[in-house]
């Protein structure tokens, strides 16, 4: 073990199994670091986040306006023989929520590459000093990971609260809260009610962010350390 | 028979960049042995192919042709993680424009490559702040690079490069970025290093006060070694060139 330090061979003892050639990274390490980037970078961030923000505030709109009109059904007494409308306003649905979470993909992919390539040098650092290319990849994931779940759970709040307020003069105080857990979207068959529907897009927030990221992040990683240094960023 | 023990030892070592149609050769057969404990400087013009000598050497890069031997172990034949220990553990790095880490502390610079290494948080911490004192920025630990001047973010780099103990120091025009006392500084200091750790320095530089520190000159023009100075005739050049300005 001695020998692995100072002027020794390279590679410690002959044989190349050796624990004390592991290089690690522990995830308190990570996480101060992650922590770090997105504080001091402050701007960058935001601006990653947002776009995730943004998605997910619409979506939530759209899934509270869903349930809150199912609501409003029930209320009027009126949904009797509107099978027809209701599975209308269901595609709808399905596809404002589908093109708010693809600006919010376009958006987060693009802030995820600019974030990543203007760390190349930075990248091509940790390399010199020893990190595998798991690391620099385990980095944006955990930055991304967390800059998603805030803007998703930021974005879930203000879209639902926005429309809670718009809701509140047409179903009163009660229908909003009772829009909670009034279905919002149906997903292959199965009503999703509202709080659940909120839920699980904040969490697909979370993952479009960490997937955006991972593309461009890996391909960084294992770039030759020369390549990456050598760039102006 | 040699009396020398090589840590570096490069074989026909060629490396040819494509760009579209044009290929440049921008080292070309080079053959040259480090010794253990030396402190060799890579001197040429801009141009000449040192940078792309430093990233071989460093493990940075691959060549197009030939072998880098470290420590006898040919280069080419580590598996990633077996490149990623040596570059953490045996080699340290030194680059003309400092690359700290600008979100990091001047101490969590030079903490990363123990960190990796799997030392833990304090003994990296006290070691950390023993290498700041070393280099003379005990007081600055808590600095970020913006805070620091360009010679105090240079020896930042170097404790960061002396953090695993490595046995060689590789530098990219160290004094590239500093003005000539800022620059007299960091040579004096790796010097320091060399004589106090028995660390092997390589520097590629154009800077001749350079020259006043090493053992050896390497001289490099169009990616090939034009001719090595020894000590000795290094002197006598020194000793003439100082003799004709007065
Ligand atoms: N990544 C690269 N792609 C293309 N050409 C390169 C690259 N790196 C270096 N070169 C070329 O190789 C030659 C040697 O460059 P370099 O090793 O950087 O020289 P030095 O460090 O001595 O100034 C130069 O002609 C340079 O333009
Ligand atoms: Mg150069």
């Amino acid at each position: 073990m001695s020998d692995s330090q100072g002027a020794g061979s390279v590679l410690g003892e002959p044989d190349r199994a050796g624990i004390q050639k592991q290089i690690v990274l522990p995830w308190s390490r990570a996480l101060q670091m992650t922590r770090e980037n997105i504080f001091v970078r402050l701007g960058r961030s935001a601006i990653t986040a947002s776009g995730i923000f943004l998605g997910i505030a619409f979506l939530s709109a759209v899934l509270f306006g869903a349930a809150a009109a199912n609501v409003k059904a029930r209320l009027d007494l009126t949904q009797l023989g509107l099978e027809h409308e209701q599975s209308e306003l269901q595609a709808r649905i399905v596809w404002l929520a589908a093109m708010s979470l693809l600006v919010a993909t376009v958006g987060i992919v693009n802030s995820m590459l600019m974030s990543v390539t203007e760390r190349y040098k930075e990248i091509g650092t940790m390399k010199c000093l020893g990190a595998l290319d798991s690391f620099i990849v385990r980095l944006f994931i955990l930055e991304a990971g967390v800059l998603g779940i805030l803007g998703s759970v930021a974005g879930a709040f203000v879209g639902a609260g926005i429309m809670m307020l718009a809701y509140i003069g047409r179903i009163g105080r009660g229908g909003v809260l009772e829009s909670w857990t009034a279905p919002a979207l149906q997903l292959g068959g199965t009503d999703i009610r509202l709080w659940l529907a909120i839920l699980l897009a904040t969490v697909v927030g979370g993952m479009l962010s960490i997937a955006a990221a991972l593309y461009p992040a890996w391909q960084a990683a294992k770039m030759p350390p020369a390549a990456a240094l050598r760039s102006e960023f | 028979m040699s009396v020398y023990e090589y840590i570096v030892r490069t074989k026909d070592l060629s490396r040819v960049y494509t760009m579209g149609d044009t290929q440049v050769r921008a080292l070309d057969n080079v053959a040259l042995d480090i010794r253990r404990g030396e402190y060799v400087s890579i001197m040429g013009p801009s141009g000449s192919g040192k940078s792309t000598l430093f990233n071989m050497i460093g493990g940075l890069d691959k060549p197009t042709k030939g072998t880098v031997f470290i420590d006898e172990v040919d280069m080419a034949q580590l598996t990633a993680s077996e490149l990623a220990f040596l570059r953490c553990r045996k080699i340290g790095y030194i680059f003309q424009t400092f690359n700290l880490i600008p979100v990091m502390t001047a101490l969590e610079n030079v903490t990363l490559p123990m960190v990796f290494a799997g030392l833990t948080t304090d003994t990296a911490m006290d070691k950390g702040l023993g290498l700041l004192k070393t280099v003379g920025l005990g007081d600055r630990y808590d600095h970020k690079p913006t805070e620091l001047s360009g010679g105090q973010q240079q020896r930042v780099a170097v404790a960061r490069a002396l953090a695993n103990d490595p046995a060689i120091v590789l530098a990219d025009e160290p004094t590239g970025n500093l003005d000539l006392r800022t620059g007299k500084e960091i040579i004096t200091l790796l010097k320091q290093m060399n004589e106090e750790k028995k660390v092997t320095i390589i520097s590629a530089t154009h800077d001749l006060k350079m020259i006043d520190v090493s053992d050896r000159v390497v001289w490099i023009r169009d990616g090939k070694i034009e001719r090595i100075e020894e000590r000795k005739d290094i002197d006598i050049q020194v000793g003439q060139m100082e003799g004709e300005e007065q």
